[in-house]
């Protein structure tokens, strides 16, 4: 038999219904190819080899006894580090919770557990999602398999990175900024972030309350809205959950793979579409909107003349609810604790612990968000933030009267060196340009494959309106129909 | 420190006007926590009424409890509150090793419920207290210091934190500033504090008690000169009786008083009440106060009470206690000081309760208000777990009325039932306490005392019926007290004469 771990999800979970192979010979192949690679990539912080195949064995005993099996059983999938997993280590690449074992699991996680899929490990991010590039992970970056000098995106790069390794076929990210599709776009793998408050929250290590998303991550279309539908759905534990219907998503990414858009409007973001972005981005995505075209869709141009204090306004709102949410991080209950030498107070502590345990970007995002907080300033940046939102959320809604879905480009740039934006803060915040504003509204939008610039892959960026996640489902999987899935060079 | 000694109460307030403000804190009886499933029994070994969310664990997250936001909206109403249609939770941050997130879900700017007021009696006048607002937060941990020989941080060699607390439901109440009430502000402060006690328990949403701190009270206090700008305020806490209330803003009005009659200055800051010695202690300065960086909670989506349901509760709000009293006091046929007592004791709805089962107002609150709040008083314990029932005592009263048993008697009975022997007749039969009201056996012990003391029973026949008394605590001796003083009387004299 081929490889599975250069299958599909689908195709995988179709071999072990048919019982040409096992759960349990899945999760080994996976587990056998992180062993031969993930010692170059890294995408990996904690492969959970023993649950993993006892998980899988639990699977194919299920189907032996003739147990109805849900349409991912036995699949595997990797789980970025920031979402609590019962038992198995759980850091958001932090120092600060090195070897905290969760005694409880993620509502998403459960579902996942329920659904007979079989978690391979916690992938590498930047510490608590904050970054574009997994060089702010405290336990060293994860390597773009593309080109293993290069950036993976972030914060989710070991996510993405762990399926364009061929290490999983599925993976789990969460996206505030950008954190699923940038690293999707950047590895050549799809990734979707869906209406927030269409996926739980709850036991997601919260970064910004008001912008975390979780979300599936997939080399194929076909494959992310598979594992969206599993893990979406109203959570009672999560307040902030959408007591709706999941939209069917994966029925909308069959739809598109026939390849018919006839009668789709496409807006293409005007102040998204020129300038800021390099050249071979701006081509790649161009041959797409042909090609979308060619498969009669209809595209207009749509100015968001907002869109352009959206990373402004991110970098206030995200950064304040961090600096409150990161609070609970004071060595008192769990995790690091420094310094608790019997004579120092219980402040030098807390502060040492802190001091220790985040890593530069954290630190820096919490003394943002404390100065845009505090007394005095809270209306000039906090508040006048929000009111920004509130306009983008406007452009979003405006727009959606014209046109079905929005499209640019997913980031301004292919996945960059080591280093090589890490000096500059901004530098870094800019690759999260055109992904931002979607979390501002709390729309869904996917990141999918759509070409190569210099030989690295391109994003290419679907945004809809709330609720409406299958939207973006049929128009990605249509595109991906016609440019294809990229294929990484070997490792 | 100055060296002068401090002024008269009389004189402090000749020379100053206080104003006074309230802020209270009520712990609501909720079964489950503000935002997770935990309950929230008092007295539990610590940190087992604990969850994810509670301890703030990472990725947990909260979840309203309704229970807790209908309580806030009743005691809103019933404090003459308007409700706000939509308004969220926020978010005060600030670093303390109890609060298990390190910032308390609370309410800033958008109150739950606003602009009210409580009416109390002082003297036969009103007095009108404004209430600011209403608003829901949750509760902190505990922190216990272990090491020292204070139980305070200092010289404690370790601190345990008790998280078992952390997260049940709080609302805060705050008044406006209360001027013009002169030397009568610690009163007003009492019978704020006593009226606001009385309606909230009426609602049935708290317990209310200041002992186990399910009521906790803060008292800012200023002092200005006639026809002057307000002074600056100071904050008292630790204020955990009715009666600290008011000897809490006395002080702290005798204590200012002493610094503006020297030409200081008053510092704003918090101050803490000393039970001991009945004064104020400084705490924390507000100078160095915290930040508290108030955002909404983005955890939380906002709270809209649909009118048609805060107008239900309005309309399902209990009769309101003051109101009660003037009608119960009629009723009983009592003064209001006596009045004023049964309801500091807790008694209102006991007495209400005895009387409607059967006993007479005079005898429900003979036993309530004598006997009972004696026990309860000796144990510690609330007028209404002091072990008897409305029913019980209305049916010890019903005994005593039949002539079944005398007060000394009923007061044996009543003990029996307090430990939990059971019903008064039922303690009657077992404990064999009837009263003896066999004439014949009872005969037959009056016969027997005037045969063992002749000289007596002679100074009787000659006329000095007072001696009569001796013979009768004879014949209760015999009869175990079990018989009626004045028949055995009767029976004595009857012979006798």
């Amino acid at each position: 038999m081929s490889d599975v771990t250069r299958m599909t999800a689908a195709q995988i979970a179709g071999l072990i219904a048919a019982g040409e192979t096992s759960a349990v010979e899945v999760a080994t192949a996976h587990l056998d190819r992180i062993d031969a690679v993930d010692d170059r990539v890294h995408a990996f912080l904690h492969v959970d080899r023993e649950g993993a195949l006892a998980a899988a064995a639990d699977v194919d005993a299920r189907r032996g006894r003739g147990e109805e099996l849900g349409p991912l059983a036995g699949v595997p999938v990797a789980v970025k580090d920031i979402i609590a997993t019962k038992g198995v280590p759980t850091t958001a690449a932090s120092k600060i919770l090195e070897g905290w074992k969760p005694p409880y699991d993620a509502t998403l996680v459960e579902r996942l557990r329920a659904a007979g899929t079989v978690m391979l490990g916690k992938t590498n991010m930047d510490e608590f999602a904050m970054g574009s590039s997994t060089e702010y992970s405290a336990y060293g970056p994860t390597n773009n398999p593309w080109d293993l000098g290069r950036i993976p995106g972030g914060s989710g790069g070991g996510s993405a990175a762990s399926l364009a390794a061929y290490e999983a076929p599925l993976a789990i990210g969460t996206d505030t900024g950008g954190s699923i599709r940038q690293p999707g776009a950047v590895t050549g793998t799809v990734g979707a972030k869906p209406t927030y408050g269409g996926t739980s929250r709850y036991g997601l290590i919260a970064f910004s309350s008001s912008l975390d998303t979780p979300g599936p991550c997939a080399r194929t279309v076909e494959d992310a809205a598979l594992l969206h539908a599993v893990i979406a759905g109203h959570d009672v534990r999560d307040s902030t959950s959408i007591p709706q219907p999941v939209p069917d998503v994966v029925g909308a990414a069959r739809l598109g793979a026939t390849g018919d858009l006839s009668g789709v409007k496409l807006g293409l973001v005007k102040e998204f579409a020129g300038e800021g972005a390099e050249p071979g981005v701006i081509a790649a995505f161009r041959e797409s909107v042909e090609a979308l075209v060619k498969l009669g869709a209809e595209v207009v141009e749509i100015s968001c003349p907002h869109f352009e204090y959206a990373l402004p306004a991110y970098y206030l709102i995200a950064p304040s609810e961090a600096s409150s949410n990161l609070a609970r991080f004071d060595g008192v209950r769990y995790g690091l604790r420094a310094g608790d030498d019997g004579k120092r107070s219980l402040e030098e502590v807390m502060s040492l612990t802190r001091d220790e345990g985040f890593g530069p970007e954290v630190k820096r995002r919490i003394i943002l968000g404390t100065y845009a907080l505090s007394s005095g300033y809270y209306d000039a940046y906090y508040g006048q933030a929000q009111k920004v939102r509130t306009l983008i959320t406007r452009d979003f809604t405006s727009a959606f009267e014209k046109v079905d879905v929005l499209i640019a480009p997913t980031t301004p740039f292919v996945a960059f060196p080591f280093g090589s934006r890490t000096s500059d803060p901004y530098q870094m915040y800019l690759a999260d340009l055109y992904t931002i504003p979607t979390n501002l509204y709390g729309g869904p939008a996917i990141s999918v494959p759509c070409g190569l610039s210099e030989g690295l892959p391109v994003g290419f960026q679907i945004m809809a309106p709330t609720m409406a996640d299958d939207r973006m489902y049929r128009v990605a999987a249509a595109l991906e129909s016609a440019v294809g899935t990229l294929t990484p060079p070997e490792l | 420190m100055s060296t002068t000694a401090l002024p008269s109460y009389e004189d402090a307030t000749a020379r100053y006007e206080p104003v006074i403000g309230l802020e209270t804190h009520v712990e609501l009886g909720t079964n489950t926590k503000m935002f997770c499933g935990c309950p929230t029994e008092f007295g539990a070994e610590p940190n087992t009424q604990v969850c994810p969310v509670c301890l703030a664990l990472p990725g947990a997250l909260p979840v309203a409890n309704r229970q807790g936001i209908e309580a806030t909206i009743r005691i809103g109403l019933a404090l003459n509150c308007d409700i706000a249609s939509w308004c969220r939770m926020a978010r005060k941050n600030y670093f303390y090793p109890d609060m298990p997130k390190n910032f308390q879900t609370s309410q800033y700017d958008e109150p739950l419920c606003t602009d009210g007021y409580v009416d109390v009696e002082i003297d036969g006048e009103t007095v009108r207290i404004g209430i600011e607002r209403v608003h829901l937060e949750e509760d902190t941990g505990k922190t216990l210091h272990v090491g020292g020989a204070t139980g305070r941080i200092h010289g404690a060699t370790e601190s345990l934190v008790d998280y078992n607390r952390a997260g049940i439901p709080l609302v805060e109440i705050v008044t406006k500033p209360v001027p013009g009430i002169g030397a009568k502000a610690p009163e007003v402060a009492r019978a704020y504090v006593t009226e606001l006690r009385d309606i909230i328990r009426s609602l049935g949403v708290s317990d209310v008690r200041m002992e186990q701190g399910s009521l906790r009270c803060d008292v800012n206090t200023s002092l200005n000169k006639p026809g002057e700008e307000w002074g600056t305020r100071t904050e008292t806490k630790n204020v955990n009786s009715l009666r600290s209330v008011e000897r809490a803003v006395r002080s702290e009005i005798i204590r200012q008083a002493g610094i503006l009659d020297d030409g200081g200055k008053i510092v704003q800051e918090t101050r803490h009440f000393q039970e001991d010695t009945g004064d104020t202690r400084p705490g924390r300065s507000k100078e160095t106060a915290t930040d508290y960086r108030y955002f909404p909670e983005p955890d939380l989506v906002p709270i809209a009470p649909d009118p048609a349901w805060v107008a239900e509760l309005k309309a399902a709000l209990p009769e309101r206690p003051s109101a009660k009293r003037a009608r119960l006091r009629e009723e009983w046929g009592i003064s209001e000081l006596d009045m004023q007592s049964v309801a500091n004791a807790g008694a209102v709805e006991l007495i209400e309760e005895t009387i409607a089962a059967g006993a007479s107002p005079a005898g429900a609150r003979k036993w309530w208000m004598g006997e009972l709040a004696r026990r309860a008083n000796e144990t510690g314990v609330e007028l209404a777990e002091v072990g008897a029932t409305p029913a019980q005592v209305a049916q010890l009263q019903a005994l005593v009325d039949d002539g079944k048993l005398n007060d000394k008697l009923a007061r044996t009975v009543l003990e029996g039932v307090v430990a939990g022997e059971g019903d008064p007749a039922q303690v009657m039969a077992a404990r064999g306490l009837e009263v003896v009201s066999d004439t014949g056996a009872l005969q037959t012990a009056v016969d027997e005392a005037i045969a063992a003391n002749p000289d007596i029973a002679a100074k009787i026949r000659d006329g000095k019926v007072a001696a009569a008394g001796a013979l009768v605590g004879a014949v209760m001796k015999t009869t175990r007290g079990q018989a009626d003083a004045k028949t055995v009387r009767d029976l004595i004299l009857a012979r006798l004469s």
